[in-house]
């Protein structure tokens, strides 16, 4: 037979490795607070009634199965740029972005990466805040770029490092590309405030960076689809002509289905025109055509009046419950006596609460608790219900008093 | 008012050429011609040349949408019952590699995305050249698939226009003269875009010599079921290999022979020395997929799933494809025919004799324009038709059609 190389092990993903421990424990009142799906306050997944609806219309028409175009559903695309775009956008009146379907928030940075990495001019590094998700990094590493970071949280206030922040953009080189969590930041849940949003704008243009933003969580950070799109639509505003990836994952609840969208916002419709062809050629041979089933999901929603607003009412719901969690999750602490300050665990916004843990109270925390989470302290509180909480803030108070 | 940046980011982006396969359908849309053929894409149709979606994959739909599932993410490598039952159907459930548990198979986006990842792990993990060797001619988007994932590319004598048929000494001349570890690349069945197989002895020879010059084998296998009508038949190739001691990476694809196309379903397969070997492959595997989409689509790998291992769902399964299979088969039979009792001297018996969804007609590139122009059939330039564009109310036309292009 042949030689072919026999690869070494890898190691576990850490984020897929919470979950993997949290199954083999036997500990009746174990939490899984790793991966950042959203559950109902009975711990259980949640598929939207938007969704099911719009399953039972698609269902009802019997469509049949033939391949979407390279960039996938149309009527997705178009949606999903109105989307985050805001339906007054002056880039969708001039036709110049384009938006392709993509497999997910994963597949649209992916096909972003591979994208900057054929087309870019610039400097082949990438801007990440400090810290960043964990699979950001091999994203843009194995669509070969290099990977650089500017300061963004800061553990001493569990808060955003502003002044940190700009001094290190302030001395990014131009064209450089810089990566901006449009809203929940992950895995810190810390956003910048508006008017610290137009200082980075600012710095980002003086600097002349090219903006690549990652937006998994529009509505479910405030609740408000076009507040947390405020961001984005700031930046487009004021020149940037950005790049952007999208994700339907948790907003619709589409996780499996993987939904999502890539654009790129261009000079003209003429640019996009021709930035639509290249990634069509980019995408041809990864996977050819995206899957239908989500999209077509995703769309019927978008594109159903009445299906649209069960939709706002639910994302509204579930951007709720996190909130309502949080504020249970700080109240128990106190009233466990704690005496440090957890005001961070209020003022951090989306699915992650970067609690402040150090990887020791982690550890006993899983070990004498059952409570999982990844080592960096972070946790996910869409795993939080009103019937765990209370555990929770004795086994917090407990490692850290 | 808007202060736009200077600079363009994207004004040095060329505008690309269209995928010329694509790029079929595209001018075919345009034409107004009420006989107009698309003969350019490789979906199959029925006999009033509509898209057929399997009476199993809705069963199985039904079967799935009662039981309200959640949309869970799916590990990394997918449905785990899809993965067992995709890997069963290509190397047969008596198969000892399954057995001893020594193939790692993992869910893909269909056969485009197999290639691809295992293109990537290929150019991560082989220690041997660069080289992937495909058939000449070969399915297009494999070249740029292995190129973008960093290997480069070269060829083997396979499709013999002298004969329409298997260029067989001329295979195995150059395969004798690919240097060693090199991967190879073999279509399992109904070779795509020629439709040209290899007979079972000539398989034999192949999978000496390879053996010989101790080449990777990359098996895709993306008609399984559609070529012959048969399932085993048409994994025979694949089964072989494996048995001749043959570690092969094989990619599958459910698009074609369950009508699953745009649901993106489709398996990747490592055939490795031992089940530990097989883990080692299968941690590498996660860790190359995880930054390119995270955990692939669930819809499709459900529907395959539930077909494959729902016995009646798989026996009303296993009649559909060889009903589509048949439909092909007697377009061929119709279509030579037709040719024939237009009056044409040439011999068109590689029309009958290829195998599944693609005629290689033997077509020059001028005749091919003359077809689309005249008479607005539309196919790839390099004379290739889908047969499955092909309905026994315009094979007639269609017969007529070459017939005047080529008399």
């Amino acid at each position: 037979g042949h030689d072919l190389t026999s690869p070494p092990m890898g190691p576990p993903d850490p984020i897929l490795g919470v979950s993997e421990a949290f199954k083999k424990d036997s500990n009746p009142k174990k939490m899984n607070l790793g991966v950042g799906a959203y559950r109902d306050d009975q711990g259980k997944p949640f598929v939207l009634s938007c969704v099911r609806k719009a399953e039972a219309l698609i269902s009802a028409k019997q469509m049949d199965k033939e391949y979407l175009g390279i960039t996938g559903l149309a009527d997705f695309n178009k949606s999903c740029a109105k989307l985050a775009l805001g339906a007054d956008s002056e880039v969708l009146k001039s036709g110049r972005n384009i938006t392709v379907q993509t497999i997910s928030g994963t597949g649209s940075l992916r096909i972003g990466a591979n994208f900057l990495s054929r087309f870019h001019g610039g400097p082949r590094d990438v801007y990440l805040p400090k810290p960043s998700w964990g699979n950001h990094t091999p994203i843009f590493k194995d669509a070969g770029m290099t990977l650089k970071a500017y300061r963004y949280y800061d553990p001493a206030t569990c808060g955003f490092d502003h002044s940190g922040a700009l001094e290190d953009i302030s001395k990014i080189p131009e064209q450089s590309v810089i990566m901006l969590h449009a809203c929940a930041h992950n895995p810190t849940g810390v956003d910048p405030r508006p008017e610290q949003w137009k200082e980075i704008s600012d710095l980002v243009k003086k600097r002349n960076l090219l903006v690549f933003f990652d937006m998994a969580y529009q509505g479910f950070a405030s609740g408000d689809i076009d507040k947390d799109a405020w961001a984005v639509r700031y930046f487009i505003e004021q020149g940037h002509n950005i790049v952007l990836s999208q994700s339907f994952a948790k907003n619709m609840g589409l996780y499996g289905e993987r939904v999502g969208g890539f654009t790129v916002v261009c000079n003209d419709a003429e640019e996009a025109k021709r930035v639509e062809s290249q990634l069509k050629i980019l995408i041809r041979p990864i996977y050819s055509n995206p899957p239908m089933n989500g999209a077509r999901i995703a769309s019927t929603i978008l594109n159903t009046p009445e299906l649209y607003s069960v939709w706002l009412g639910e994302v509204h719901g579930m951007a709720n419950r996190i909130i309502k969690m949080r504020e249970q999750l700080e109240a128990g602490l106190k009233k466990e006596g704690s005496t440090r300050d957890w005001q961070h665990v209020i003022d951090q916004i989306g699915m992650f609460c970067f609690t402040g843990l150090k990887p020791e109270q982690v550890e006993r925390l899983t070990k004498e608790f059952s409570v999982y989470m990844t080592k960096d302290g972070r946790i996910s509180m869409a795993g939080v219900t009103s019937g765990n909480v209370g555990y929770l803030a004795a086994g917090i108070h407990a490692v850290t008093k």
